[in-house]
């Protein structure tokens, strides 16, 4: 019972934590190893303390520089080395690294206050984003105006959209379905409404969707 | 030139010496120059502005307490959050640190007064100044709206049109002088005025730890400056820097601006740390288990900290193996903060710990710093970083971080060395229900906020819709800080209490072994009625004993003469004494210093750039008008210093801290013109829209001329110093560094005019501020070396009084250096431009 509330804390349109994606899987188990590693040493820490404060005896044995050596140093680092080696690892497969033949690739152009989207064949969306499921799309992100960041929380990591850069995501939605969007680096008054909605389909219902979007006209 | 005799009568001594070091009543407190006062004052502005800081959070709080609450728009809530981050980071965290440094730094080390007092005084007087714009601003509905790292384009003229960002630009750059001149202050004072016997192995660790803050400062804060200063001249000429469609970049803000901000976080954490170190020994009944492992840590993490700032970029696509370099050094700075901790439960451990006000709430700095630095570890890593950005988790983690490294800390001192402004002992009545207020509160509004961000609540979002199913989190949040607020206010009244009704003692409550508590509490406007001799480390004294003889003119300095405000400095490292330092005397200068100052900022604020420059000149020659009368006419050599002993005035020594304090502003302002360097190359190599249509041309005649002109500067002050040492008159020399530092000035000038359109593209903007740079600083020469020509009409150079010209031809030195870099860096842009045509 505990275990279902606790889980539903974790559920929603926007939640990190209800991966639909590779890329947010990958970062959502990243997560609960640091929850419950972090877990571990703060209680263990905060157990030395009280150890330090009411049964010194132990501490005292291993002396000033043990406590300073075990717990400040190697401790610390020996967890640090394993975590970073892991992230490294992880990042490294969540790259948009070039490959044959190359992913679908969706250009996302942001701008006070308005997402849109360009598509392979030249048809364009706003705010709303169709994509197919079941494979990776790398989304070439940039801004016509101020910096804005483009995150589909349930698929994975944002990437900010930047005047005169263009920065490269790649994602992929597991299964059809239809998930939130947000603007995630603070642009202005409108930053708020900034959001987008994303449309996994079937590969045919994608290729359907994008086609009815004609040329410069379609969207909302 | 006499020495009154020297005093065995305590109440005597302490009437002679009061006489000279107190602040007048009246208009007179405004001419405050004293440490004691300052630090006060401080401290009381800056929790006013933690007030004001905390309003601004309640009303973010009710914003977006539900789906439902929003109340205002979100151009007003706008305002609303960056005022909350710039409050609290710039008008709170650091001027609280600084007032704590300035009232404590002189008594920790056994001296007066801090170095340069009248610096002091000035810095206190741009703060408030610089805050009370931003205050203002805020009022009068027009403050910053842009977020307080105020991320361009939106800051640039073309998002932000109204005065809302150049309030933020120029009134934190205002406050930041203040920052760097405490910053030069804390330095110096640390490294020269300090008890005879002190040698630098021997200093009370919270000494170590402002040194090490003050460092990371000049080092730290001219990146920022840098940016500021570059962004308003895009504002307001036009010149662009980050503007992307003129081949500027707006990655080089973020880089100058977390070049100053990751550090920023450890400037605020670590003299917490140092008064942590201070309280857990006192409370453990122990001394301070691990003084060198600890001192090497927080070096370790001064380091580490400059290598950091990119983990604030882990989003603006960086390439990744970059990024993990900077993810692992991120990781690392949990290594030197985790010997600090495990040096404090240590020192616990070999104790016999007692229990009393400030233990608690540094239980609480415990709970809620290692939580906040776990939170910091899982945002290094990078993968989890592209989620967790951005988001209300680190909204959460950055509270974690700074309330629980610093404020909680800082609450603790609060109650451990209340009785020391006091002289009035605490009771445990409401400090105890206030501090489960606050500690609660603070849990309740923060812990689930992580699971907010990780929902994927954004940040400085006005409001959101029911769907996103983040009401009853920000409802817990909200109800949190309100119970947070009342801990606060409880604690408010709990200081009240106690200043005016606490129970009155006699000298140090805690039987601390510091040097701060061989004093009288509340502490006389001259600290030490004689220095003390320091034998042993000065956390292992007798402070009772101590401080009654010292009291007694036992010590060093136990009199008066010549009215002087008397203290000591020693060798830096061996502690060995080697001046005596003479303070100014009370004095409204500064408060004129600090509103010419004030003028010439609201003038560029309100855009009146020609009266700006008349601002500018009241502004240094109130400046200048602060050596008038210092120093002296005629040589007095070696004078008695008490115990037998005998040292020269300062003024005729080679290094005295007013030297050492030109060495450290060089090295900030050293700082500020590399970032510009590293700006004019990131650019190069970065931004969109390179290369430029041309490359500027520089010529070859202007270029030579001035290099010649900036080393004949520098040769005028190497030999006007070089005469005087001889016993001849400088004057000719000096003359000489004059004329080249106009002539200098003028090269540097037409050479920037001969940029066609600076405005067209950032290669020429840039190098147009490079010239206009180098032409500043030679514009400084020319000052310093008029000054020597008029100290010397004056009477005040000797053979042995030539403090004013080696200050000098430190500085000459300094700008003929960095402007030949400048011409050449010109040169060389100028040449990677056209090759790359």
């Amino acid at each position: 019972m505990a275990c279902t509330l606790f889980l539903a804390g974790c559920s929603g349109p926007l939640s990190a934590l209800e991966p639909e994606g590779p890329s947010a899987r990958g970062a959502a188990t990243l997560w609960w190893v640091m929850f419950y590693g972090s877990a571990a040493i703060f209680v263990a820490v905060s157990a030395v303390l009280a150890m330090a404060l009411f049964r010194p005896a132990p501490l005292r044995r291993l002396g000033p520089e043990g406590m300073i050596r075990w717990g400040g140093i190697f401790f610390p680092l020996s967890n640090l080395v394993l975590l970073v080696i892991a992230a490294f690892v992880l990042g490294e497969r969540l790259l948009a690294t070039p490959r044959d033949p190359a992913p679908l690739r969706i250009e996302a152009v942001a701008r006070q206050w308005q997402w849109e989207f360009r598509y392979p064949d030249g048809e364009t969306s706003f705010d709303r984003l169709h994509m197919p499921a079941g494979r990776d799309v790398d989304f070439a992100v940039t801004s016509e105006d101020v910096i804005h960041s483009f995150w589909i929380p349930r698929l994975g990591g944002k990437i900010d959209a930047i005047p005169g850069h263009e920065n490269v995501v790649r994602l992929r939605a597991d299964r059809p379905g239809t998930f939130g969007g947000v603007c995630a680096e603070f642009c202005g008054p409108g930053h708020t409404v900034m959001t987008f909605t994303v449309e996994a389909h079937e590969e045919e219902d994608f290729l359907a969707s994008v086609d009815e979007l004609g040329n410069g006209e379609g969207g909302q | 030139m006499s020495i009154e005799q020297a005093s065995p009568n305590p109440i005597r001594l302490h009437k002679e010496l009061a006489a000279l070091w107190d602040t007048p009543a009246g208009w007179g407190r405004l001419s405050a120059v004293n440490h004691t006062v300052l630090g006060k004052r401080f401290i009381v502005a800056a929790f006013v502005f933690f007030a004001i800081g905390g309003l601004l959070a309640m009303l973010i709080r009710v914003q977006i307490a539900t789906s439902q609450t929003a109340f205002v728009g979100p151009e007003i809530y706008g305002q609303i959050f960056t005022m909350h981050g710039t409050v609290m980071m710039f008008l709170f965290a650091i001027p609280m640190f600084e007032g704590f440094a300035i009232y404590l730094l002189p008594k920790l080390l056994g001296a007066r007064d801090l170095a340069f007092p009248r610096l002091t005084a000035y810095g206190f007087w741009c703060y408030i100044f610089g805050g009370s714009i931003l205050i203002c601003a805020m009022l009068a509905g027009v403050a910053p709206d842009s977020g307080w790292f105020m991320y361009t384009p939106l800051s640039s003229s073309t998002y932000t049109p109204g005065i809302n960002a150049d309030v933020w630009l120029l009134g934190i750059t205002f406050v930041e002088i203040s920052a760097l001149a405490a910053a030069v202050e804390i330095v110096v004072t640390v490294l020269k005025v300090r008890a005879p016997g002190m040698s630098i192995d021997r200093m009370p660790i919270m000494a170590w730890y402002l040194l090490i803050t003050a460092l990371m400062m000049l080092f730290g804060f001219p990146p920022l400056i840098l940016g500021s200063i570059l962004l308003e001249l895009e504002r307001a000429f036009g010149l662009p820097f980050f503007d992307p469609t003129r081949g500027g970049d707006s990655l080089l803000w973020q880089h100058l601006f977390w070049l100053f901000g990751h550090p920023e976080v450890y400037i605020i954490f670590l003299p917490a740390a140092g008064a942590v170190s201070m309280m857990i020994p006192t409370f453990a009944r122990h001394e301070l288990v691990g003084y060198r492992a600890i001192i090497v840590a927080v070096i370790a993490v001064a380091f580490l900290s400059f290598g950091l700032w990119v983990h604030h970029m882990f989003t603006v696509g960086i390439p990744h193996l970059a990024l993990a370099f900077f993810s692992a050094a991120s990781g690392l700075v949990a290594v030197p903060t985790a010997v600090q901790i495990f040096a404090w439960i240590a020192t616990l451990a070999q104790g016999r710990p007692r229990y009393d006000v400030p233990m608690l709430y540094l239980g609480g700095f415990f709970f809620v710093f290692v939580l906040g630095g776990l939170t910091g570890v899982m945002l290094a890593m990078v993968p989890f970083n592209w989620q967790a950005h951005d988001t209300h988790f680190v909204v959460a983690h950055l509270h974690y971080v700074l309330v629980g490294g610093f404020v909680f800390p800082m609450m603790a001192a609060a109650y451990y060395w209340l009785p020391h402004f006091t002289g009035r002992v605490s009771d445990h009545r409401l400090s105890v229900p206030a501090f489960w207020l606050i500690f609660g509160g603070f849990n309740l509004t923060f812990f689930l906020m992580h699971l907010t961000g990780l929902l994927g609540m954004p940040r400085r979002v006005a409001f959101y819709p029911v769907e996103a199913g983040w009401d009853w989190l920000n409802l817990i949040s909200s109800v949190g800080s309100f119970l947070m607020t009342i801990g606060f206010a409880l604690f408010v009244v709990d200081l009240v209490v106690q200043v005016r009704f606490g129970k009155a003692f006699r000298r140090n409550p805690w039987n601390a072994r510091t040097p701060e508590w061989a004093m009288p509490t509340p502490p006389t406007s001259y600290a030490f009625g004689s220095l003390p001799h320091i034998e042993d480390r000065a956390d292992r004294l007798d402070a009772d004993k101590l401080g009654a003889e010292l009291a007694g003119g036992s010590g060093y300095l136990g009199f008066t003469r010549n009215g002087w405000l008397e203290t000591l400095t020693v060798d830096m490292t061996s502690g060995r004494p080697d001046q005596l330092l003479v303070l100014p005397n009370q004095t409204f200068k500064p408060l004129w210093s600090g509103l010419a100052t004030g003028a010439f900022v609201l003038c560029l604020l309100f855009k009146f750039y020609w009266l700006s420059l008349a601002a500018l000149a009241l502004a240094v020659a109130s400046l200048l008008a602060w050596t008038q009368g210092m120093g002296a006419r005629e040589d007095v050599g070696a004078l008695p210093i008490g115990r037998g002993e005998v040292a020269a005035p300062h003024w005729e020594t080679e290094r005295p801290p007013s030297w050492w304090a030109m060495v450290f502003c060089i090295a900030a302002e050293g700082t500020l013109f590399a970032s510009l360097l590293f700006g004019a190359l990131f650019l190069w190599l970065v931004a969109p829209g390179w290369p430029p249509p041309d490359a500027v041309s520089p010529g070859t005649i202007l270029p030579v001329l001035c290099l010649v002109a900036l080393g004949s500067a520098a040769l005028g002050g190497r030999g006007a110093l070089a005469a005087l040492t001889a016993g001849n008159s400088p004057s000719v020399w000096l003359m000489l560094a004059c004329a080249s530092h106009l002539a200098a000035i003028v090269l540097l000038a037409s050479m920037a005019a001969g940029i066609d359109d600076p405005t067209a593209h950032a290669h020429y903007a840039t190098a147009f501020v490079t010239l206009i740079y180098a032409a500043v600083r030679s514009g400084l020469g020319l000052i310093f070396a008029g000054h020597g020509l008029w100290r010397e009409r004056g009477g005040y150079l000797s053979q042995a009084r030539s403090l004013d010209l080696r200050i000098g031809k430190l500085w000459h030195d300094y700008s003929a250096v960095t402007g030949a870099i400048a011409v050449l860096a010109v040169f060389a842009t100028a040449w990677l431009v056209g090759s790359a045509r």
